[in-house]
């Protein structure tokens, strides 16, 4: 049997708060520090200690970093989902397990691997307190001994992971010894099937996570205030963005800090925050998932009415209500684009990468404030919380767009134009902080009837007005919004559109078509709301189009049928839709294309 | 009126937009006491934000200084508006009305978390017991046995937001009725002299919806049941302090910003820095159903929420993008930290 080279899968099942999210990290960053490309997925559950977790490493020379169905190594650390982890592999798989788990009752078709877990870490680790942390480290041991995976690299994974703490690094090193000794005892004449060869292609390259980038990139984008309440899985966002603000926004002489970052006291509480801050002026910013996305609706609608802008995270997990509070989605997309009573509308961005991630939160603020109205910035649980890798983020040198803000210097400005009053025909009016002193550009703002010049009223015709001006000032956002991102030649017969984290699974799924199934498609990947021109155009233009998204009922296929142009394009649109909780794999887009194409080989020739 | 105060303004230079409450509704009245009150601390309208939440009386900030930026949040959620605001500026000063459906229902969750904070400014709530913009439903500040216009009697207990604030930490926590200009006007201006959250609850009648008699929010059972604790005075910072108070009878109080508040005694001695003395006076108060008005308590070394967070001095909003956004090397830095 050959032996594969950096094209390969492990999954590891471990009980969570047993410490597994440090030796899968050093695992992953220690086969990044050989310069072979690398994912890694975290399947958790909504609890602290004791519930099953699993962790899945795919390292994949031509660098696709989606998530696999399929896994050709296990570690089975868990005893309560052993039996169904094995009977899930496909066949031929190898098993790594503790040694009283009997892997032949289950399946004789995987190769066994039976590890003394217990005994290594007894031996390894003299603190018994210490062991259940420890053992852990024992299977990255095992691994690298099979694999290959250097001690240097090793090394390396671990001073980063604990940060340079001599004793912690001491102790693990200690485990992953102890288990690189017992593969050494205990490998057989054939070699083992996998293993990792160094490689060139993670140079200069990072690994983070999408929350750590949003959190980043808002601290380099001006950002001044947050407000949140803590709830997965956004949580992490804030937390990043605090600890970068930390380091790189307080005054070293008198320890101040140019920025405010405050726990509310729930997510009404946290919009209400955002919404006093910039109408103060400065750049504000919440972090929520779809519980706190309900609690906001009606600030949302008050933002939109009253021109207040915001700026609000939404790292999307499986609802409706608690729903799966550690499984990822795309459930929020048609709920946050009309949020609120009455007619509303709001700008949405979907990143798709890490490092949109990081520039979207910089795009945010520049479109709340130009649009004066709250963003929403729709990432999800599998974006935000698991590790990617990319090009290093470029240092954003362009000046803000702080938006059509009056001072007390705009006379000219200030005597023609009222707050609501559409000056420039594109439907954003001027506006004015407090702390100006003209009187003629002091309002009072109200989610109540008001009229172009910011006074109370119930007349309809003034409703209409400015309803009608919101309208346009949306109309003119549709092409300030970040373009969609074409692969392909744009000239095939047949079109995806996806976003957010599908961006991964369909970016190996339109190459697995091109390659193996010889079919030309085009790919589009929509990353605003409301939609770009190409969008529209891009389903005008194609025979056939197939909608890949997270959710149940086709949440952005719902939204783009709300296009008067799209009108007569809407029978040759379908879904593809995944919503089971784990991130979307190529697999899933390849079965549902072949499944909705059966019997019609001449549309997909 | 045409007076100008040592700004150059005149007392209609604070005014608002004519009111379109009920004529009598003692909201209109605070409204003139805040107008008094910001027209002899001689502050600029402009340095003023002015918040409210729904209601009638969060109507008001509409009726008293036009050259202020106000900000009419959602219905009970204006404690968080103003909070965001105030971090985000702290060279305001900010001023919060509200009313007892506003804060003690609907708003209680951020009422509470205000003065935990301490976030700065003067939040009144003007207090009628009743729900007048849907037409007289009991509010959470009703006494209990009290009787709604139609001779329905309530039968929950009431709210008392004073001892409520007290319990929270609160700072500065007084009680007036919309009707005596000589207690609210100092107090008001106590409040806004005031470091953290002030708490002024204002019992304000409802002269459409509770003014009857069996209402224990009605101007003759208020005026009737008022017992003021002690004799409030202001004395503004460029006042010099009249040296022949006597002390056995009137207490000084220094304000952060240099003024005075003086407190003379009436019928019993009373020191509002004592915490505990005003949750006694209070508690004894609810117990034999007397209205108490004063100030009940004045923490004047209290630390506001932007110092706690450790903010800097210059506001939020006056910083420039370099001060804002670190540099190229910080951002190198983290890249490499990644990689």
């Amino acid at each position: 049997m050959s032996v594969k080279v950096n094209d390969f899968s492990i999954h590891v099942a471990t009980v969570n708060g047993s410490g597994s999210q440090s030796s899968n990290n050093v695992l992953m960053r220690a086969i990044f520090r050989m310069g072979i490309p690398v994912s890694g997925k975290n399947l958790f559950p909504s609890n602290i200690q004791g519930l099953p977790t699993w962790f899945t490493v795919r390292v994949s020379a031509d660098g696709w970093t989606a998530r696999r169905v399929e896994t050709e190594i296990l570690v089975c650390m868990n005893d309560q989902t052993y039996v169904d982890d094995v009977k899930a592999l496909p066949q031929g798989a190898i098993v790594i397990h503790h040694d009283h788990m009997n892997i032949a009752s289950i399946r004789n078709d995987v190769t066994s691997i039976p590890v003394p877990f217990s005994k290594i870490i007894a031996e390894a680790c003299p603190e018994p307190r210490l062991r259940k942390l420890a053992v852990n480290m024992v299977y990255v041991g095992v691994l690298a001994e099979y694999l290959k995976i250097t001690d240097e690299a090793i090394e390396l994974a671990m001073a980063q992971q604990f940060k340079g703490k001599a004793k912690v690094i001491d102790l693990n090193r200690a485990a992953i010894q102890a288990g690189r000794a017992f593969a050494k005892g205990s490998q057989s004449a054939a070699p083992f099937p996998y293993k990792v060869e160094s490689m060139n292609k993670t140079q200069g390259k990072i690994l983070i996570e999408g929350n750590a980038a949003a959190g980043l990139g808002s601290v380099f984008s001006g950002c001044g205030f947050v407000s949140w309440y803590p709830i997965t899985p956004s949580t992490s966002l804030v937390d990043y963005f605090s600890e970068y603000a930390e380091k790189y926004r307080v005054d070293q002489k008198t320890g101040q800090k140019n920025f405010a970052v405050v726990q509310a006291e729930d997510e009404l509480a946290a919009i209400g925050m955002v919404l006093g801050s910039s109408w103060m002026g400065a750049r504000a910013m919440t972090a929520t998932s779809g519980p706190g996305i309900s609690l906001m609706a009606e600030f949302a609608g008050f933002a939109y009415f009253a021109e207040v802008p915001a700026v609000v995270w939404d790292i999307q997990r499986i609802g409706p209500s608690t729903g799966l509070p550690t499984r990822t989605s795309q459930g929020d997309v048609s709920f946050a684009a009309t949020l609120s009573h009455g007619d509303t509308k709001h700008i949405c961005l979907y990143p798709g990468t890490v490092e949109e991630c990081f520039t979207m939160a910089g795009t945010a603020f520049d479109l709340a404030e130009h649009f004066q109205t709250p963003v929403f910035v729709l990432s999800d649980l599998d974006l935000g919380m698991n590790f990617y890798m990319s090009d290093p983020f470029k240092y954003p040198d362009q000046s803000l767009n702080r938006g059509k803000v009056l001072t007390d210097a705009d006379q000219e400005k200030l005597a023609s134009s009222g707050r609501y009053v559409d000056v420039d025909g594109d439907g954003v009016p001027y506006r004015t902080l407090p702390g100006l002193k003209d009187r003629r550009g002091v309002f009072f703002t109200r989610g109540s009837g008001h009229n172009a010049k910011a006074v109370y009223t119930e007349k309809g015709t003034d409703y209409v007005e400015q309803m009608n001006r919101l309208s346009r000032k949306f109309e003119t956002a549709r092409n300030h919004v970040p373009k969609p991102l074409l692969e392909g030649s744009g000239k095939n017969k047949i079109g995806f559109i996806a976003y957010g984290s599908s961006h991964e699974g369909m970016r190996e799924a339109i190459h697995i078509l091109q390659n193996d199934l010889k079919v030309s498609v085009d790919y589009l990947r929509v990353r605003g709301f409301p939609f770009h021109q190409e969008v529209l155009e891009f389903i005008q233009s194609h025979e056939r189009v197939f909608v890949v998204e997270q959710n149940r009922d086709g949440q952005l296929l719902s939204l783009l049928k709300n296009e008067p142009l799209l009108v007569r394009e809407l029978p040759k649109i379908e879904s593809i839709l995944h919503y089971e909780g784990f991130p979307l794999p190529a697999s899933f887009v390849i079965e549902n294309y072949k499944r909705l194409t059966s019997g019609q080989k001449s549309a997909a020739a | 009126m045409v007076t100008p105060n040592r700004v150059g303004l005149t007392k209609k230079d604070y005014f608002g937009s004519a009111s379109t409450l009920c004529t009598g509704c003692g909201h209109d009245s605070v409204t003139l006491h805040l107008i008094s009150s910001f027209y002899e601390m001689e502050v600029e309208p402009h340095q003023v934000a002015k918040f409210s939440g729904i209601g009638c009386s969060s109507k008001t900030p509409a009726y008293f200084l036009s050259g202020s930026h106000g900000f009419n949040a959602v219905h009970g959620r204006m404690p968080s508006v103003a909070t965001g605001a105030a971090m985000s500026n702290r060279s305001m000063m900010n001023i919060a009305v509200s009313g007892d459906g506003d804060t003690a229902s609907i708003g209680m969750g951020q009422f509470v978390h205000i003065i935990r904070r301490n976030v700065p400014l003067l939040y009144i709530i003007e207090n009628n017991g009743v729900y007048g913009l849907t037409k007289g439903q009991f509010s959470a500040t009703s006494d209990k046995g009290s009787l709604q216009k139609k001779g329905e009697i309530n039968t929950l207990e009431s709210i008392d937001l004073c001892l409520l604030a007290l319990e929270l930490g609160c700072g500065y926590v007084g009680r007036s009725f919309s009707g005596d200009a000589k207690q609210m006007v100092p107090l008001i201006k106590g409040g806004l002299s005031h470091k953290g959250t002030a708490v002024l609850d204002v019992i304000s009648p409802c002269i459409t919806f509770n003014n009857h008699e069996g209402s224990t929010k009605s101007y003759k059972f208020v005026k009737d049941h008022d017992q003021a604790i002690h004799e409030i005075g202001f004395v503004p910072s460029y006042t010099p302090l009249d040296v022949d108070y006597d002390h056995g009878t009137t207490k000084v109080i220094d304000l952060p910003n240099g003024s005075h508040l003086t407190l003379k005694k009436i019928d019993r001695d009373y020191d509002p820095t004592n915490r505990q003395a005003a949750f006694e006076v209070l508690h004894r108060a609810r117990s034999e159903g007397a209205l108490l008005t004063g100030l009940f308590y004045i923490n004047p070394d209290t630390v506001p929420f932007q110092d706690v967070m450790k903010l800097a001095e210059t506001p939020l909003v006056q910083l420039s993008l370099s001060e804002l956004r670190p540099s190229k090397s910080a951002l190198d830095e983290v890249m490499e930290s990644l990689k």
